[in-house]
C-alpha cells in the first residue's frame, strides 16, 4: 500500500496526542506494548473493503467521524451506570459492569471469590499479577492483517481481568455489561483477558448495550487462555442502538484436551463486526464458534472466524446464521486452517442465511485450507429462504401459513440458540427470537435507549 | 367421505392424472397400487393440496365440500392426514413444539379450547403407547436425524395425535423393515373406526398382508385400469404388473 | 469399456509426460523482450488492420500500468517479460490449408501427439485447428463445415476474411482491461480459433482446437472466439501439450464465447501442459481468461475441464447469465501432483430471471501438490428465483500436499436460493483395502478410485476425450503413493 489513508492518519494522530495521558493512568507493563502496537498499526491502518477479511465491511462510515476520545474515566459516569439492569431474571451470576470500557472506580477493583477465581480491572491486575501478565498479555492477540488490533493494543489501558486457577470449577457464570454512555459522540477500546488454567472450568457472558442515543465506535479486544484439559464457554450478548458500531475481535487459545466454545448472539446494533480466533495449540482440543444474528432496517452485521489446527487430533464446529429482514446486509467469513502435520482433523463449518425482502443482501465466503491429508472437513453454505417442503409439511399437519413459517424461522434460529448451556439465558433468547420474529417485541424495545 | 370425479392433473406442463374416478365411503379402506410412476404419489398431493399440481379438469368433494379450493392447512383441519413417502426434516422444530401447535389448531377449528400444557403430554403419551413409538423421538427436531423406519413410524404416531377422518399413506410401508411395517400396520388398525377411513398407497401387497382393504384399486398410467375386492392384491403379488399392463394395451387394440 | 480400463491399468505402469518431446521445425522468431515495438511487429507480421494494431497498442499501454495479481493462492516466481520470444512460426506456412504444403516435421509432431491433420484419418466427427507455437497451421473440415454456414478457422484468417463479426465481438465478454494476463494477451495474442455458428445450426461434429508449445523461450498467446447464434449448438473441445523442459513457459491465453437465444455451448478442456519435473523444475505457467455470455433468453454454457497439466493454474471459466432462463454449468476435474499448483474455479453472474447455475469442482492433490478452488456465485438485485448449487470436493492423497476451497457467494435478492458444499477428505484406506484384498494393487487402486471420484465430470466430456482424461488422471497420479 502507497501513502496511508487519511483516516488511518488521523488515528495515528490520536494516538500521538494522547499516548502520554493514556500511560499515565495505565500499568508499565501495558504500556510497554504500545510503541510496537502503534508501528504496526501505521503499517496495516484502518481496514478497508480492499482488505479481504473485511470485504463485505465499510468501516469508513463509523472511522471518519468526530468522536470525544474516552481515555479517562469519570467518577460522575459511574454513578449513571448504576442505573443499569439485566433483564434476564433466572440469571445467577458474579457480575461486572464495565462503562466505556473501564472498569468501576466506585467498586474495588480486583476481588477474589470463595473459589479462589480473581476477577476485576485488566489494569489493576497488570500491577498485581506481572507474572500472570507477561504470560498472556499480547500473546494472542496478534495479526499481520487486521490494523484494528494493534490500534486496541496501542490505545486500550483496561478491561475484565479473570483468572480461574488450577482445577477450579466456577459453577456460576461471570456476567459482564458492557455499558456505552456519553452525552456526545464517543470512541471507545478495551481489552480483555480470561485465564483459565489446566482443569479448571469457567463460563462468562458478555453483554453489550448502548445507554444514550449518540454514535458510538467500540473496538474491543479480548485474549483467552485455555489450559490443558479445561473448560471454557463464552456467550456474547449484542443489543446496541442502531447507531452503534460494535467490533470485537476476540482470540481463544488452547492447550491439550481442553474445550472452547465461543456463541455470538446479535440481536442488535448498526454495525457489528465480530471476529473470533480458535487456536487449536494442543493435541485432542474441541473448538466450538456459533454465531445468530437477526438484523433489520440498515443493520450491517459480519461474522469473521478464524479457526487454526495447529496440533493433530483436534475437533472444530461452527454454525452460524443470519436472518435478514429490510435493508440490513450481512456477511459470513469463515476460515478453517488445518496445518501441515495436524493430522487426524476434523473440521466442519456451517453457515446458513435467510433473506426476507428484496432489499437485504448477504455476502458469505466459507474457506478451507488443508495441508494435512489424514482429516475430514466440510463446509456448507445456503442464502436463501425458507424450505418451501418444510412449510408444506406443516401446513399438510393443520398449521397456518403465518405460524408454520414462524415455526420454521425459530427452529432456524434455535439450532444456534440450544447450545448456549446456561438454561436460564438460552431460554431468554428463545423468547427473545420468538417475540422478534412474531413482531410482538418493538424492534427496540429491548433497548435501553428510548430514541423514540 | 371422498368422492373424486374425472380427476385430470399435470406437473409441469405434463400430465400425470388422466380422468380418476373414485368413491370412499366412511369406514372403508382403500388400497391404491401400481407400477412406479403411474400417478399414485401425485394423486396423494393433489388430495393433500400441494401447489406444484396443477388440476385441470374434475372435482373432488370431501364431505360435501369442495376440496379442491382448500388451503392445505384447511384440508389438514377438515380431518385429511397425508403420510408422506418422504417425510420432512425440520432442524430446530421440536416435535412437541410442532404436535402441540398442529393439535391445538386443530382444536381451535372445531371450537374447543387449547390443550393445557399437561394435558398435551399426557395425550403425547397415551398416543405413544398405542403406536408403539420410542419416546424419545418425540424430544427430538421433527424427522432429524430419524432413520428411515423411524420417520414412517412418526407419520403415524402424527396421525394418532390429529385423529383424522380421511388418512392418505403415500408408501408408508416403502423402505420398512418387518417390525416396523408391523407397528405401522398396526397403528392404522387401531385408529380404524366405522366413521373414518384410509387410502393405502402402495406398491407392494406386503402391507395388505397386515392392512386388510375393503377395496383395491390398479392405477396405471394416470388411470384407475381395475377395481376389485383385496382379492387383486393377491393376483397382483402373483402375477406382476406386467399382467396389468398387457390386459390394458389388449384393451386398447380390442 | 472393460478394454479401455484394462489399457488405462497398463498405462499407468509406464506413465510419465508422453508427451514431453521436442520437433525440430523450421522457425520464424522475433527477438525475445517486450515493447510497443514487439506488439507492432507482431502486428504487422500478420498484416493486421490498422484497427486491430490500434486496440493491441492500448491493451499494451494499459498492460503497462497494471500489476501481477497477487490474491491467488500461488507461489509465482518472478516472470520477466523481456525473457519471453512472443511470436514463433513455422516458417512454411501451408496456402489454403492444403496439406502438402505443411512442413512434413509439423505433420509428423502433429501425428505423433494423436492429432493427425488429414481429415480421412482422423478421429469421424471432430474437426481441428491445430496450432503450434504462435500460429494455426491447419484447420480440418472448414470446407465441409462451410456448406452449413459454420465458420471454423484460425484467428488470423478470421482477421481476413471476417473483419465485421470479429470486431463486433473480440473483447465484448473479456475487455482488454479485465485483468493482468487478458491485457498482454490482448496486446500480443498471436493466433487462435474462431468459431461461428449460424442461427438454427446444430453443429454435426465436435470442433476442436490443439494447442502445442514447442519452440523453447516463447510464450503463448492465443484467443478463441466463439458465437453461437440463435437457437443453435456447438460442442468444443480444446487439448494442450508441450515439451519437458527446465525453464518455465508462460501460456496466457483468452477464451470468449457468446450464446444467443436459445443456442447452447458445451466447452470442453483437456488441459496437459508439461506440469515440470518431479523436483517442480519447468512446466508451462497457465494462466488463462476464460468467459462465456448467455447473452439471449433460455441460452446455456457448459464449462468442463480436466486439468492435469501445467506447473501453475490460473483459470476461472465463467458464465454471465444474462438472458432470462438462461443455464451456467462449471463441471472440473484439476490434479496437482509432485510441485504443481492451481487455483481454478468459476464465476456465475446472474443478472437475468430464473438463471440457474451448477458447479461440480473435484480437486485432487498429491505429492507437494496445492489445489485450490476458487469461485464466485453473484446474484445481482434483478435475478429473481436464480439458482445456484455447488459441490465442491477434494482428495487428498499423502501428507505434503494441500487442498484449499475459496467460495464467495453473494446474494442481492430474495428470492434466489444458493447453496454451496465442500469437503476435504484423505483417499478411504478402506477402499483401498478392499481393492488389495480383491488382489488390485495400491497403485492401480488409487487410480481406480480416484477415476470413480472424478466419474460426474468427466462423463460431461465428449466419449473420444473421455477415455483419453481417464488415462491422463492415472498418469498424472504416478508415483504419488508413497
Amino acid at each position: 500500500m502507497n501513502g496511508k489513508s487519511e483516516i488511518t492518519e488521523k488515528y495515528l494522530a490520536l494516538f500521538k496526542e494522547n499516548i502520554d495521558r493514556i500511560s499515565a493512568i495505565s500499568s508499565p507493563y501495558i504500556n510497554s506494548f504500545r510503541e510496537a502496537a502503534y508501528e504496526k498499526f501505521s503499517e496495516l491502518g484502518i481496514p478497508t473493503k480492499k482488505n479481504e477479511e473485511y470485504k463485505y465491511t465499510n468501516l469508513n462510515i463509523f472511522f471518519d467521524h468526530d468522536y470525544k476520545n474516552y481515555f479517562i474515566p469519570e467518577e460522575a459516569d459511574f454513578v449513571k451506570a448504576e442505573e443499569f439492569r439485566c433483564d434476564v431474571t433466572d440469571l445467577d451470576t458474579h457480575g461486572i459492569v464495565l462503562l466505556n470500557g473501564f472498569y468501576p472506580t466506585i467498586n474495588e477493583k480486583l476481588r477474589q471469590l470463595p473459589s479462589g477465581v480473581w476477577i476485576g480491572s485488566l489494569n489493576e491486575a497488570a500491577a498485581k499479577f506481572p507474572a500472570l501478565l507477561e504470560k498472556h498479555y499480547g500473546k494472542y492477540a496478534k495479526s499481520e492483517t487486521d490494523g484494528l488490533i494493534h490500534l486496541n493494543t496501542a490505545m486500550a489501558s483496561d478491561g475484565v481481568f479473570v483468572y480461574v486457577p488450577e482445577g477450579v470449577t466456577l459453577s456460576k457464570p461471570v456476567q459482564v455489561v458492557n455499558l456505552v454512555q456519553s452525552d456526545e459522540d464517543m470512541f471507545n477500546q478495551h481489552r480483555n483477558l480470561i485465564i483459565v488454567e489446566k482443569n479448571a472450568e469457567f463460563s462468562i457472558i458478555i453483554c453489550d448495550h448502548t445507554l444514550s442515543p449518540k454514535k458510538f465506535l467500540t473496538n474491543a479486544v479480548t485474549e483467552v487462555f485455555v489450559g490443558e484439559n479445561a473448560h471454557f464457554d463464552l456467550i456474547r450478548v449484542q443489543n446496541e442502538h442502531n447507531a452503534a458500531c460494535k467490533i470485537t475481535h476476540t482470540f481463544i487459545h488452547q492447550e491439550k484436551n481442553s474445550v472452547a466454545s465461543s456463541n455470538n448472539m446479535t440481536l442488535h446494533g448498526g454495525l457489528i463486526r465480530n471476529s473470533t480466533y480458535h487456536y487449536l495449540g494442543g493435541e485432542g482440543a474441541e473448538s466450538n464458534s456459533y454465531g445468530l444474528f437477526l438484523a433489520d432496517k440498515w443493520q450491517h452485521v459480519d461474522n469473521f472466524v478464524n479457526v487454526d489446527h495447529a496440533f493433530p487430533k483436534c475437533t472444530s464446529n461452527q454454525l452460524f446464521k443470519g436472518v435478514l429482514d429490510d435493508m440490513s446486509t450481512g456477511a459470513f467469513n469463515g476460515r478453517i486452517l488445518v496445518r501441515p502435520d495436524a493430522q487426524g482433523t476434523l473440521a466442519y463449518q456451517k453457515n446458513n442465511n435467510i433473506l426476507l425482502t428484496d432489499d437485504a443482501k448477504m455476502d458469505t465466503k466459507p474457506q478451507l485450507e488443508i495441508y494435512a491429508d489424514d482429516v475430514k472437513c466440510s463446509h456448507g453454505a445456503t442464502i436463501g429462504q425458507l424450505d418451501g417442503e418444510a412449510l408444506f409439511y406443516l401446513q399438510s399437519r393443520g398449521i397456518n401459513k403465518r405460524e408454520a413459517r414462524l415455526m420454521l424461522m425459530f427452529g432456524f434460529a434455535h439450532e444456534v440458540i440450544q447450545n448456549i448451556k446456561i438454561e436460564a439465558l438460552r431460554e431468554r433468547m428463545d423468547n427473545l427470537v420468538m417475540q422478534r420474529l412474531k413482531g410482538e417485541l418493538s424492534r427496540c424495545a429491548s433497548c435501553m435507549v428510548k430514541c423514540g | 367421505m371422498l368422492i373424486i370425479k374425472n380427476l385430470k392433473a399435470s406437473i409441469g406442463g405434463k400430465s400425470i392424472l388422466k380422468g380418476i374416478t373414485l368413491e370412499v365411503k366412511p369406514g372403508e379402506i382403500h388400497a391404491i397400487m401400481g407400477p412406479n410412476g403411474s400417478g399414485k404419489s401425485t394423486l396423494a398431493a393433489v388430495l393433500a393440496g400441494r401447489e406444484f399440481v396443477e388440476v385441470n379438469e374434475g372435482t373432488v368433494l370431501y364431505q360435501g365440500k369442495n376440496l379442491l379450493g382448500m388451503a392445505a392447512e384447511d384440508r389438514a383441519k377438515e380431518g385429511i392426514f397425508l403420510g408422506f413417502q418422504y417425510p420432512i426434516e425440520i432442524p430446530g422444530v421440536s416435535m412437541v413444539n410442532f404436535m402441540k401447535t398442529a393439535v391445538n389448531e386443530h382444536r381451535k377449528h372445531k371450537g374447543l379450547d387449547p390443550l393445557s400444557a399437561s394435558d398435551f403430554l399426557k395425550m403425547m403419551r397415551e398416543k405413544k403407547e398405542m403406536v408403539e413409538i420410542d419416546s424419545k423421538l418425540a424430544n427430538r427436531s421433527v424427522n432429524e436425524g430419524f432413520s428411515g423406519g423411524e420417520k414412517k413410524k412418526n407419520e403415524i404416531f402424527q396421525m394418532a395425535m390429529l385423529e383424522p377422518s380421511l388418512a392418505i399413506l403415500d408408501e408408508t410401508d416403502s423402505g420398512l423393515d418387518i417390525d416396523a411395517l408391523r407397528v405401522v400396520a398396526n397403528g392404522v388398525n387401531k385408529l380404524k373406526r366405522s366413521d373414518n377411513s384410509f387410502i393405502v398407497i402402495t406398491h407392494y401387497q406386503r402391507l395388505l398382508d397386515y392392512i386388510v382393504p375393503d377395496v383395491v384399486h390398479v392405477l396405471y398410467d394416470g388411470r384407475i385400469v381395475k377395481t376389485a375386492g383385496k382379492e387383486l392384491a393377491l393376483e397382483l403379488e402373483e402375477k406382476g404388473y406386467d399382467w396389468i399392463k398387457r390386459e390394458v394395451e389388449n384393451n386398447v387394440i380390442a | 469399456m472393460e478394454k479401455d480400463q484394462d489399457k488405462i491399468l497398463s498405462d499407468v505402469t509406464s506413465g510419465e509426460y508422453k508427451y514431453g518431446f521436442y520437433s525440430d521445425i523450421e522457425m520464424d522468431r522475433i527477438p525475445k523482450g517486450l515493447s510497443e515495438e514487439v506488439v507492432r511487429i507482431i502486428s504487422s507480421m500478420k498484416n493486421e488492420p490498422e484497427w486491430l494494431l490500434e486496440s493491441r497498442l492500448k491493451a499494451y499501454r494499459h498492460w503497462l500500468t497494471m500489476k501481477m495479481p497477487s490474491w491467488p493462492n500461488l507461489k509465482i516466481p518472478h516472470i520477466d517479460y523481456q525473457e519471453i520470444i512472443f511470436y514463433a512460426a513455422p516458417k512454411k506456412r501451408p496456402l489454403l490449408n492444403s496439406i502438402d504444403d505443411i512442413d512434413p516435421e509439423l505433420k509428423r509432431t502433429f501425428d505423433k501427439l494423436g492429432i493427425p491433420l488429414e481429415e480421412q484419418k482422423h478421429l469421424a466427427g471432430v474437426a481441428v485447428d491445430a496450432v503450434i507455437d504462435s500460429v494455426s497451421v491447419k484447420t480440418t473440415f472448414r470446407e465441409t463445415l462451410a456448406e452449413m454456414g459454420i465458420i471454423f478457422c484460425s484467428f488470423s484468417d478470421a482477421v481476413k476474411e471476417y473483419p465485421d463479426l470479429v470486431k463486433r465481438y473480440m473483447g465484448s465478454v473479456v475487455p482488454y482491461t479485465d485483468n493482468f494476463f487478458a491485457a498482454l494477451n490482448s496486446a500480443v495474442f498471436s493466433d487462435g480459433s474462431f468459431c461461428y455458428i449460424p442461427k438454427g445450426v446444430r453443429c454435426p461434429m465436435e470442433l476442436s482446437t490443439y494447442f502445442r508449445i514447442n519452440s523453447a523461450n516463447t510464450g503463448q498467446f492465443e484467443r478463441t472466439l466463439l458465437v453461437a447464434d440463435e437457437e443453435s449448438y456447438v460442442s468444443y473441445l480444446e487439448g494442450c501439450t508441450a515439451p519437458s523442459r527446465d525453464e518455465n513457459q508462460l501460456h496466457a491465453a483468452i477464451v470468449e464465447i457468446i450464446v444467443e437465444k436459445n443456442a447452447e455451448v458445451k466447452y470442453s478442456t483437456v488441459q496437459n501442459w508439461y506440469p515440470g519435473n518431479k523436483e517442480g523444475k519447468g512446466g508451462i505457467f497457465n494462466f488463462v481468461t476464460k468467459r462465456g455470455i448467455c447473452k439471449g433468453e433460455n441460452s446455456k454454457i457448459s464449462w468442463t475441464q480436466i486439468e492435469t497439466g501445467s506447473a501453475i493454474t490460473w483459470k476461472y471459466p465463467s458464465c454471465i447469465l444474462r438472458g432470462d432462463n438462461s443455464i451456467g454449468e462449471f463441471y472440473s476435474v484439476a490434479v496437482t501432483n509432485n510441485h504443481q499448483q492451481a487455483d481454478t474455479g468459476t464465476k456465475m453472474i446472474h443478472i437475468g430471471k430464473n438463471t440457474k447455475s451448477t458447479i461440480v469442482s473435484k480437486g485432487i492433490s498429491a505429492g507437494k501438490g496445492q489445489n485450490s478452488y476458487r469461485g464466485l456465485v453473484k446474484v445481482l438485485k434483478n435475478a429473481a428465483f436464480a439458482r445456484s448449487f455447488s459441490q465442491c470436493d477434494s482428495l487428498l492423497l499423502g501428507d505434503k500436499c494441500g487442498a484449499h476451497t475459496f467460495p464467495y457467494l453473494e446474494v442481492d435478492n430474495q428470492t434466489a436460493i444458493v447453496e454451496h458444499e465442500a469437503t476435504t477428505s484423505k483417499i478411504g484406506e478402506d477402499q483401498i483395502f478392499y481393492c488389495n484384498q480383491r488382489g488390485i494393487a495400491t497403485e492401480d487402486a488409487i487410480g481406480l478410485i480416484v477415476n470413480g471420484y472424478a466419474r460426474e465430470v468427466i462423463n460431461k466430456l465428449p466419449m473420444e476425450f473421455a477415455v483419453e482424461a481417464q488415462k491422463l488422471l492415472q498418469i498424472s497420479l504416478e508415483g504419488s503413493v508413497g
